[in-house]
């Protein structure tokens, strides 16, 4: 997909988003948007190899949201891409849905491990990295991983373990949007400085712009071509929380609440440009 | 005859990864312990160690399972099942993977290392969970058997080994089977219900019950997840006194299975032998058990209450 065909895709998916969450009446917008621009690239940007008629296809590569609260975003790519149809968006949330608060792999198709718990996802995309070298597969990791949820200690465990077995096959992005629930990540417990934190642990670390499609495509593709048996990838993708819709970006208000109707119509018409 | 229940777990271990090249085994620094050594020395490359990181251990055996690989993760019961609580509950569990968790040095085996290292609460820990199918079996030969059933059953176990040797209950294990009591004595006037280091305290005290008159009958309860729910209330209901003897904490093991079980209609009288409500401390294996009166002494003695 061409660079200005995946932005607008981004901007449909923002809509998305924004209408399952109202429509839920919960759920997390702000880093749900920060995250979209990422996540189609790596779904719509022929970085992640998949079959959606096919979710437990052998060879394909994978991809854990780690920040499982950016749930919202992980089902707008997955139906997109084919995984389940559209209007199981719209039941987000709700009892009897295949589309939980947070992922949830035995409901929803293309979902590979449950997440949301913070901290997790690291450790079980490593552990999916391992078993690839195991089956000496040449399929891909992604991770996507919270700011925030980084203060956990199972991530830095895993950074430890995938620095020191050189999973090379595994990218963790961490979605760098300086929020997190009780305000600025800097001012709750920072985990600065992160780039050397993770070089520090053997990873190899990029710093790029989350919002810029064309640098998200060129880094993700550089990632797919590291050998297998070197050091893992961190990239560092500077975000807004928010991103896309004016008065969401970066207040902290906006972590985990719904829209009422008329933020809901003010956002899409935002999003309508 | 005594012999290791983590000797057998290694051994075992070994001789599946000989037949079945999809078997991964992780530990958590205490390979030496238990026993995942064995493994890791003939399939280096399906051994991974995580060193002291039992969070971390866990959900990489669950990212390891989704590339279609069986995977044994292990160390010590308490940190374990302590530690990694909510990478077991909402990784491995939640999402049904084909982890096995195989813990050792369970409930006060561990001895002199005291409290910190004595899981007692194990059981309740991962009984309360979904999907999770728990299992303490009481000697080498039935841990054997359970271990290579549990490999062929997808999804989710825990099991709990003891640090020490164990004495040959089993001579025989084509009837040992998952979910499956078995009995190893037939009396009328009471039962005991055992599991672990237990069931052999209760054969002991079975037999000095026989000479008071008493004839108790004697069940080996491995599977203590999901329980042998038939056997059990058909044994309570037909002796109508029953005692469950357990290494493990009064709240949440086996005891408090059978009582929800039999509380239903309420078809016995009940009686336990297991630790009550306190933490553990430094001693021998068998200076512990005599502490807290996990003895055969104290089964006989609970179960001659029932005759007062």
């Amino acid at each position: 997909m061409e660079i200005e065909s995946l932005k607008s895709l981004s901007c449909k998916l923002r809509k998305d988003i924004i209408r399952m969450i109202y429509l839920a009446g919960s759920g997390h917008p702000g880093g749900s948007l920060s995250v979209i621009d990422i996540m189609t690239v790596i779904f719509f940007g022929d970085i992640l190899r998949y079959r959606a008629d096919q979710p437990k296809w052998p060879q394909r590569d994978r991809f854990v949201l780690s920040k499982g609260h950016a749930a919202p975003a992980l089902y707008a790519v997955l139906s997109e891409a084919g995984f389940f149809p559209k209007e199981d968006l719209w039941t987000l949330r709700k009892l009897g849905s295949t589309l939980h608060g947070h992922p949830f792999n035995l409901d929803t198709p293309g979902v590979e491990a449950p997440t949301g718990s913070l901290g997790q996802g690291l450790s079980i995309a490593h552990g999916m990295a391992l078993g690839l070298k195991l089956l000496k597969q040449d399929s891909r990791v992604f991770a996507i991983l919270g700011d925030g949820e980084i203060e956990e200690g199972n991530i830095w465990e895993a950074a430890m373990s995938a620095g020191f077995y050189k999973s090379g096959n595994l990218t963790a992005i961490i979605d760098y949007n300086h929020l997190q629930i009780d305000g600025y990540i800097h001012s709750v417990k920072s985990p600065e400085p992160i780039p050397d934190k993770f070089k520090a642990f053997l990873w190899d670390v990029i710093e790029i712009d989350g919002h810029d499609h064309s640098m998200i495509l060129n880094t993700l593709k550089n990632a797919s071509q590291r050998a297998i048996d070197g050091p893992p990838l961190a990239v560092i993708a500077h975000t807004v929380k928010g991103k896309g819709v004016s008065f969401m970006e970066d207040c902290v208000d906006w972590h985990g609440v719904a829209p009422n109707k008329e933020q809901y119509e003010k956002a899409m018409d935002l999003l309508n440009g | 005859m005594f012999s290791s229940p983590r000797d057998a777990y290694g051994k075992t271990l070994v001789e599946l990864g000989k037949t079945n090249n999809k078997i991964a085994v992780l530990d958590a620094d205490l390979s030496k312990s238990t026993k995942t050594a064995l493994f890791a020395a003939a399939f280096p490359e399906r051994f991974f160690d995580m060193g002291v990181a039992e969070a971390d251990m866990v959900n990489t055996a669950a990212g390891i399972s989704t590339c279609g690989f069986t995977v044994f993760a292990s160390t010590f019961a308490m940190f374990l099942t302590g530690r990694a609580w909510e990478q077991i509950r909402n990784t491995v569990a939640y999402g049904n993977f084909d982890v096995k968790l195989v813990a050792t040095h369970a409930g006060i085996t561990v001895g002199p290392d005291g409290s910190s290292h004595q899981a007692i609460e194990d059981i309740a820990l991962m009984s309360v969970i979904p999907n999770m199918r728990v299992v303490s079996p009481c000697d080498s030969t039935s841990t054997v058997e359970l271990i290579k059933e549990a490999a062929n059953s997808p999804g989710p176990f825990y099991f709990r080994l003891p640090r020490g040797k164990a004495p040959e209950i089993h001579k025989e294990s084509e009837n040992v089977s998952i979910g499956k009591a078995l009995i190893l004595r037939e009396g009328a006037d009471m039962t005991i219900f055992a599991h672990g280091l237990m069931v052999y305290q209760s054969l002991l005290a079975a037999e000095k019950l026989s000479l008071e008159g008493i004839e108790a009958s004697v069940v080996d309860v491995h599977t203590i997840k999901p329980l042998d729910k038939d056997l059990i209330a058909c044994y309570a209901s037909k002796t109508g006194k029953v005692l469950v003897a357990e290494e493990h904490s009064i709240n949440g093991g086996l005891g408090s299975a059978i009582a929800l079980l039999i509380s239903k209609d309420r078809s016995a009288y009940m009686r336990f032998v297991a630790i009550d409500n306190q933490f553990g401390m430094s001693g021998s294996e068998e200076e512990l058990l005599s502490h807290y009166k996990l003895d055969e002494k104290t089964i006989f003695e609970k179960s001659l209450e029932f005759f007062r």
